[in-house]
């Protein structure tokens, strides 16, 4: 058995690793399938078919304008999706860059960028959200920034930590010796080595986008109508809690499955990057 | 009179392809005031002997056996007894003085809370105690000492805080495990003396565990030598001193360092090619069989008997007739 | 006042002015022309220029800056353009629901958190802690909002135990007004409690495989005993560190679930000012909530500085 062989029957013995996959696949399937089919349209309003019941032609039933929920919720996964990726690759990069350089300068470079991010905490990404709305009006891309924003920090800590682990091995001695560059030792040596902390950093921040932008949704601060979003399809259910209590739960269904299908995940890839810690839980 | 009588003690741990014995048949006694030196490398089982003993097994293993404490088998004993006897009439001090108090917790309340336990002292009384204890065990300005902080203690102040907190209840036994390996040369002899002259002083029984053959000497009345979880040989520590019978402990001494005090930090035979099997590894004969070199051909086939050699003394070695 | 805490107040100190900083630079300097943004960009010049010169927006930005500031030491934050009320009297009404909010709810966070992680711990590797486990792992994915939702319909739509949003104020009635804060204060404390739960969960097993653990069951204590008087105040010192995290999530969280909940609060009044476009609620309400967040991580610090003596004093 070759290693890469060991390394997957090690990843599907952990349980909720398989879970995560399955979950996290059921989102991803369904945001992809939610571009070629949708059982109904996801836009076009119906006012007669309003708050229609589970039935054959509309498995989740209507909402207040006659829309297909199943509908809805198979595009605003689209939109959940998307404004993760964005918001994570930008933080990723963003806040790699700066930790890489925290790691590689060290002195005073490190302690900027440190205290810049302990400074960033202050700043949880509802309040950045609301910051960028009062200047320019609600729209997705204030959600996808004030996200990312708040990750950039999140990343340039875990990435400094885990760099200045790997710079302080003996390997990195002998590259200088060899009379590398700080850039070129970032790049071959560094990176490499971090890579692992640095997905399952990505997963675990992924789902916490994932729950941010909902409630950026919910307050009316990200996806504007007609945008299918959960958060949105949430915060129009509560006028109806009332007459029609089961808008309430499908969104908030499909947030918990994709929430917990990536933390899982995450828990997963860490359990099966460092078997040690594993198996100490 | 007999204080402690272990009887075929083994501890066995449940691993994922079943028991593994990290201690077999054990068997001593202990008197009241005599003093028992246990010795063997590194992972010979001495330390899962000792937490038998006290009931403080990891929670996977298992002890067998019997372990008569004046007439009461600890073994099957229940835990509240044990509660109760633990830190009362049988004490243990441990390796690791800086990590065995708790850092939270000031030096006075860690020795003062063994007597409002067993002794139900009111805090003022039991601080007054622990003041006299501290100072008994040599600690200086121990009024001062009283409210401070382990970390603001050295290890050796640790060590005799850890000393002070055993000895609080005047115990019957007092269980020592390498109680100075982890200190500095000069330190380990001023411990060891002071554990020698305290177990005098208040008639304890003591077992004293240590890789170190000179500790023994200095301090103890007998001594067992454990080697892969088997007592491989005792007997009074005179006799063992002056005609070592099993290979094993023959190689112990002449592991010995020339320097007196001085002790290899590792618990590592030099002198012995080779190290201790693993407690999971399947061997038929002699688990020493591999190392030694006398070994022949019935020692890797067949489970070395207990052979006494004299008066109070024996080995577990098929050829120990030979030479002793 | 040891060197430590000092430290720790210098450093609060500075987080304030530099996070102020952020805020007035954001919401002040960025925008170019406040009084522009709040009438509108098809609002004639003249009544730009007034609002401008009642804002004061025609001093120095530093000016501003440093008015601002001692604003918030004396209390005056200047008037509302919308409600046309001094800011700080909105700020009082709204607060007086915001903090107990989040009071209620950091308890009830700690309460839970530390229960079922203490529980987890103590039946490691049983069912109690697989259904601890499983407990936190859905609570962390499922948003507070539309656990508050859930609540809503479940004990005010179907049960009719409580009302399903409003708040009677303290005034006419305090166990009303209490019995209103219940349900918000719970819908934000589970999501908090099941992450600090597993940390929990996680520090005192690390804890229990310490020595000084053995050495509390040498001395005699049972394994309740040596948990809880040897086991948990060092457990708390990494428990402690991510709820200093978890709190400034919490803060923020009451902006949402006041939304869920219709509460009059800080949050309320931060949405009706971006609808309204007064930049200056805005920023001093944005402000108040840094402010709450620093403050809070500043208390953390200093519980740290009481857990574990090790930083009170040196060798
Ligand atoms: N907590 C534990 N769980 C499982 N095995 C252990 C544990 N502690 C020690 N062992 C194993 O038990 C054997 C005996 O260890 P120990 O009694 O500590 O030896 P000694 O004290 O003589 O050095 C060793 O092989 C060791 O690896
Ligand atoms: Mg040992």
């Amino acid at each position: 058995m070759n290693a890469a062989a060991i390394a997957v029957g090690r990843f599907f013995r952990y349980g909720n690793f398989a879970i995560g996959v399955a979950l996290s696949g059921l989102v991803v399937l369904t945001a992809l399938v939610s571009f070629v089919w949708t059982p109904h349209s996801a836009i076009d309003i119906e006012i007669v078919d309003k708050f229609k019941p589970m039935s054959a032609t509309h498995w989740f039933g209507t909402d207040h304008f006659g829309r297909d929920v199943l509908s809805l919720i198979m595009v605003g996964a689209r939109n959940s999706i998307a404004v993760g990726i964005i918001a994570v690759s930008a933080s990723v990069t963003l806040g790699t860059a700066l930790g890489l350089f925290a790691s590689a300068r060290r002195g005073w470079v490190e302690e900027i960028v440190m205290r810049l991010s302990d400074l960033a905490f202050a700043f949880p990404a509802v309040l950045t959200a609301i910051m960028i709305t009062a200047l320019w009006g609600p729209s997705v891309i204030n959600a996808i920034l004030a996200i990312a924003i708040f990750n950039v920090p999140v990343f340039a800590r875990v990435t400094r930590g885990a760099a200045n682990a790997v710079w302080a091995r003996e390997y990195i001695l002998a590259a200088r010796a060899a009379g590398k560059g700080g850039l070129r030792i970032t790049v071959e040596h560094v990176l490499p080595n971090i890579l692992n902390v640095l997905i399952v950093q990505a997963t675990i921040q992924f789902a916490l986008a994932v729950l941010a932008e909902a409630a950026l949704s919910y307050l009316g601060l990200g996806a504007q109508p007609p945008l299918p979003s959960w958060g949105r399809m949430l915060r129009d259910a509560q006028s109806y809690l009332y007459t029609a209590p089961e808008q309430a739960i499908y969104p908030g269904i499909a947030i918990a499955i994709a929430v917990l299908g990536l933390n899982l995940l995450g828990d997963g890839l860490r359990d099966a990057f460092d078997p040690k810690l594993a198996r100490k839980r | 009179m007999t204080l402690l009588t272990v009887d075929r003690l083994s501890v066995n741990l449940q691993g994922e392809s079943g028991p593994v014995a990290l201690v077999r048949d054990v068997s001593f006694t202990l008197d009241r005031r005599e003093t028992l030196g246990i010795v063997g490398e590194s992972g010979c089982g001495k330390t899962m002997t000792a937490l038998a003993l006290m009931g403080l097994l990891p929670e996977a293993a298992r002890a067998e056996g019997r372990i008569l404490f004046d007439g009461e088998d600890l073994v099957t004993a229940d835990e509240a007894r044990l509660c109760a006897l633990r830190g009362d009439r049988i004490a243990m001090i441990f390796q690791e003085p800086m990590t065995s108090l708790n850092p939270v917790h000031t030096v006075g309340a860690q020795v003062a809370e063994v007597l409002r336990l067993h002794r139900a002292m009111g805090e003022g009384e039991a601080l007054a105690e622990a003041l006299r204890l501290l100072d008994l065990v040599g600690i200086p300005k121990a009024r001062e000492r009283l409210s401070a902080y382990p970390h603001q203690l050295s290890g050796g102040q640790r060590q005799r805080v850890m000393i002070a907190a055993a000895l609080a209840c005047r115990p019957d036994i007092l269980l020592a495990d390498e109680p100075t390996t982890a200190l500095d040369v000069t330190v380990q002899a001023q411990i060891l003396d002071l554990i020698g002259e305290l177990v005098r002083e208040f008639g304890m029984a003591l077992v004293l565990i240590t890789h170190d053959l000179g500790v023994v000497g200095q301090v103890t009345d007998r001594v067992i030598v454990m080697y892969a979880g088997n007592v491989v040989e005792s007997g009074p520590t005179e006799t063992i001193f002056a005609k070592r019978a099993h290979p094993y402990t023959q190689g112990l001494f002449a592991a010995r360092p020339r320097q007196a005090g001085r002790t290899s930090q590792r618990g590592r035979l030099d002198t012995i090619p080779g190290v201790v099997p693993d407690p999971s590894a399947v061997i038929a004969g002699c688990r020493f069989a591999d190392r030694c070199r006398h070994a022949v051909d019935i020692c890797h086939r067949q489970p070395p008997p207990l052979v006494p050699i004299g008066a109070d003394h024996d080995a577990l070695c098929h050829r120990v007739r030979e030479w002793a | 006042m040891s060197a430590v805490i000092a430290q720790r107040l210098f450093a609060f100190l500075a987080t304030l002015l530099a996070t102020s900083l952020v805020v007035f630079l954001v919401l002040e300097v960025l925008p170019g022309d406040s009084a522009q943004i709040m009438l509108g960009v098809d609002a004639e010049p003249d009544a730009v220029a007034a609002l401008r010169e009642k804002l004061g927006l025609n001093r120095p930005a530093a000016e501003r800056y440093l008015t601002w500031l001692a604003g918030f030491m004396t209390g005056d934050l200047g008037d509302s353009y919308t409600y046309s009320v001094p800011v700080i009297e909105l700020i009082v009404d709204r607060i007086a629901i915001t903090i107990p909010l989040a009071v209620m709810a950091m308890v009830l966070t700690i309460a839970i958190a530390l229960t079922t992680g203490v529980f987890a711990a103590a039946h490691h590797n049983r069912p109690g802690d697989w259904g601890v486990m499983l407990g936190a792992q859905i609570g962390i994915a499922m948003p507070n909002f539309w656990f508050g939702i859930l609540l809503v319909l479940f004990f005010a739509v179907t049960l009719g135990w409580f009302s399903a949003g409003g708040f009677p104020g303290w005034e006419d009635d305090p166990l009303d007004a209490f019995k209103a804060l219940i349900l918000p204060a719970v819908s934000l404390a589970l999501v908090q409690s099941a992450i600090l739960a597993r940390v929990t969960r996680s520090a005192v097993l690390d804890v229990l495989r310490e020595d000084y653990i053995r050495t509390a069951r040498a001395k005699g204590l049972s394994k309740r005993a040596a948990l809880w008087g040897h086991g948990l105040r060092n457990a708390m010192i990494p428990v402690v560190t991510v709820m200093g995290l978890q709190f400034a999530f919490l803060l923020s969280g009451t902006i949402i679930i006041e939304n869920v909940f219709y509460l009059p609060g800080l949050g309320r009044l931060i949405f009706q000012a971006i609808s309204q476009r007064d930049l200056i609620v805005v920023k001093d309400v944005v402000m108040l909530m840094v402010i709450k967040v620093v403050v809070i991580n500043f208390l953390v610090d200093l519980l740290y500085v009481a857990i574990d003596p090790r930083l009170k004093t040196a060798t």
